[in-house]
């Protein structure tokens, strides 16, 4: 009697250990899959991109240094260079970080080192705020307020201009900049500070003889991390720009960065100007790797 | 129990009896209307078209059951979408290039529209000829004072490349992308150009006639002022068609159907409302 009972219960027990393996194999397939997902789309886009832009130079003919080098872009007279546009988004991204490193980076001392805990929790909400305004209202609020600012004070003939996306391109690199240094600025020990008060260095010394020396890492990512929001940021970009194919020579210049000309021409585009568009996305493309990598070393190095 | 059971059983028939001639009568309506209920016509293309269209769909759904669904994604990516089938119908504001028509293309002209040439409204300069509008747009001249205006720079906007707006333009006015002067500002949109040259004295852009209203000037051009007479009079130069195009042989019933509308009294008076100049 009782050998039949413990066979029930242990074939019972069975019956629920693999059921319990089954759950747990099946929960981590489906994990793996969406992982997978993600890689995949990855793979998918890039290969998409590469083998719709490099078409043209493949198939088509056309010189990829010319393409690289060319200072025309006349779609509908098959000419496709880009140069104006690499330099243009290159002066905005550097513009834009010349104004915003600094004025994130005194943020975040700010808000790490020196701000009450009253004033840090305005300041803090009102900056992720702004991480979440859509990119297009900023466009929207360049147009509106900063073009005709630069038009009036200026007497520009035109607001449209390097300068007007420097700018807003700076406004909206500041929450990715101070979040990420603020972190980083945190994250010193206290003991550093310590010593350095100890030693009768005063605190703006201390913050930056020996706190941001050694948040070094961590800040340079910052200030990667807000390069690639600028050099991909489109949409508010578009509005300001005045998307004019010209190599800026001064701020008051419109510019045309790579951005704005994928998007501005690709609902009209067909064939080779189409292809293009996907070419222009791949040089932009190789930007955000090199940025990558990039960040990749510094990280690299702070882990040391 | 009893009678509740018996209640329940009654209950129960009469629903089912109920739910059974509602489907019958549904099924009766629906084949009646079949022809038109549910139908999908998915129209595609010109920004420019497409304000037009829409007016044109929402009236014609009032009378019909049809859904037409309208996107405006310009007039190159309209063509496309037709030749591959993605939309019925594509929308096209300029004729068509060789190698769309070499796709066996059916066209419709629906309308047509004319452009105008704007500026800010405290601009002097109020005429232009076709040969001054091109010294402008081409850079040749670079500031109003040689119009008679103030003695200020010209900003010159204009649509991007590939537009269909700008390429009717460019073939009016008779010059070609490559010419365009190199520091325009290239707006995206109707709406775009009209707010640039709104807000700057010293911008001059072309838009639909749609799209005029107070805050921007028109320009005449050779004197004759942009208004729908003058260009079914063909006395002003800067207009073009408005096109609904489709495969061969692939427009269905109710593409026709709408398309047939659009050419009706009803239509083109809804088309003359809504700014386009009707084709009769």
């Amino acid at each position: 009697m009782s050998i039949p009972t413990t066979n029930d219960q242990s074939v019972k027990m069975d019956k629920a250990n693999k059921r319990k393996y089954l759950l747990e194999k099946v929960s981590s397939k489906v994990f793996l899959i969406c992982a997978l997902l993600s890689v995949l789309t990855l793979l998918l886009i890039i290969g998409f991109v590469f083998y719709k832009g490099a078409h043209p130079f493949v198939a088509g003919g056309y010189s990829f240094t010319d393409f690289l080098l060319g200072t025309d872009w006349v779609p509908s007279e098959d000419k496709f260079g880009i140069l104006p546009m690499i330099v243009a988004s290159i002066y905005a991204t550097i513009g834009a970080l010349i104004i915003g490193v600094p004025i994130g980076l005194f943020t975040a001392i700010f808000l790490a080192e020196i701000a009450s805990k009253r004033a840090a929790k305005i300041i803090s909400p009102a900056i992720q705020l702004l991480a979440g305004i859509p990119s297009v209202l900023y466009g929207v609020f360049g147009l509106a307020i900063i073009v005709p600012f630069l038009q009036n004070t200026l007497g520009l003939v035109k607001g449209q201009s390097l300068i007007a996306v420097i700018l807003v391109l700076a406004i909206m690199m500041l929450p990715t900049i101070v979040t990420v240094a603020e972190t980083a600025i945190r994250a010193v020990p206290k003991t550093y500070r310590e010593g350095s008060l100890a030693l009768g260095v005063s605190q703006i010394g201390t913050i930056f003889r020996v706190v941001v020396p050694a948040a070094k890492s961590g800040i340079l990512t910052a200030i990667v991390l807000g390069l690639g929001r600028a050099i991909g940021e489109t949409m508010a970009v578009i509005l300001v720009a005045g998307n004019s194919l010209i190599l800026p020579t001064s701020l008051t210049d419109s510019i045309r960065p790579l951005t704005t000309n994928i998007a501005l021409e690709m609902g009209y585009a067909a064939g080779t100007h189409q292809e293009m568009l996907f070419a222009t996305g791949i040089v932009l493309f190789s930007f955000i790797l090199i940025l990558n990598f990039v960040l990749a070393k510094i990280s690299a190095k702070g882990g040391n | 129990m009893g009678i509740i059971g018996k209640l329940k059983f009654a209950l129960l028939i009469m629903v089912v009896l109920a739910v059974l001639s509602a489907c019958t009568s549904d099924d009766k309506n629906s084949s009646q209307a079949s022809t038109s209920k549910d139908e999908t016509i998915a129209i595609s293309g010109s920004t420019s078209v497409g304000p037009l269209a829409e007016k044109l769909a929402h009236k014609y759904a009032e009378q019909n059951n049809t859904n037409i669904e309208i996107n405006q994604i310009g007039s190159s990516a309209g063509i496309t979408n037709a030749i591959s089938g993605v939309s019925e119908i594509g929308m096209s504001s300029r004729d068509l290039k060789e190698e769309e028509r070499a796709n066996k293309l059916n066209e419709v002209v629906i309308a047509y529209d004319g452009i105008v040439v704007v500026t800010h409204p405290s601009n002097k300069v109020k005429d232009l000829t076709l040969e001054q509008v091109k010294q402008i747009f081409t850079g040749k001249v670079t500031n109003w004072k040689e119009f008679g205006g103030d003695d200020m720079e010209i900003v010159v906007v204009s649509r991007e490349d590939g537009s269909g707006s700008r390429d009717a333009f460019q073939e009016i006015v008779d010059y070609s992308s490559g010419q365009l002067i190199k520091n325009a500002i290239i707006a995206s949109g109707n709406g775009n150009i009209k707010t640039t040259v709104a807000n700057n004295k010293h911008a001059v852009g072309f838009i639909s006639f749609e799209y005029i209203d107070d805050s921007i000037s028109t320009i005449d051009i050779n004197g004759v002022e942009a208004t729908a007479d003058n260009v079914l009079e063909q006395k002003y130069k800067l207009s073009r068609p408005f096109l609904f195009v489709f495969k061969e042989g692939q427009l269905s019933e109710a593409g026709q159907r709408f398309i047939d509308f659009i050419l009706s009294q009803d239509g083109q008076s809804i088309a003359a409302e809504a700014g386009a100049i009707p084709i009769k």
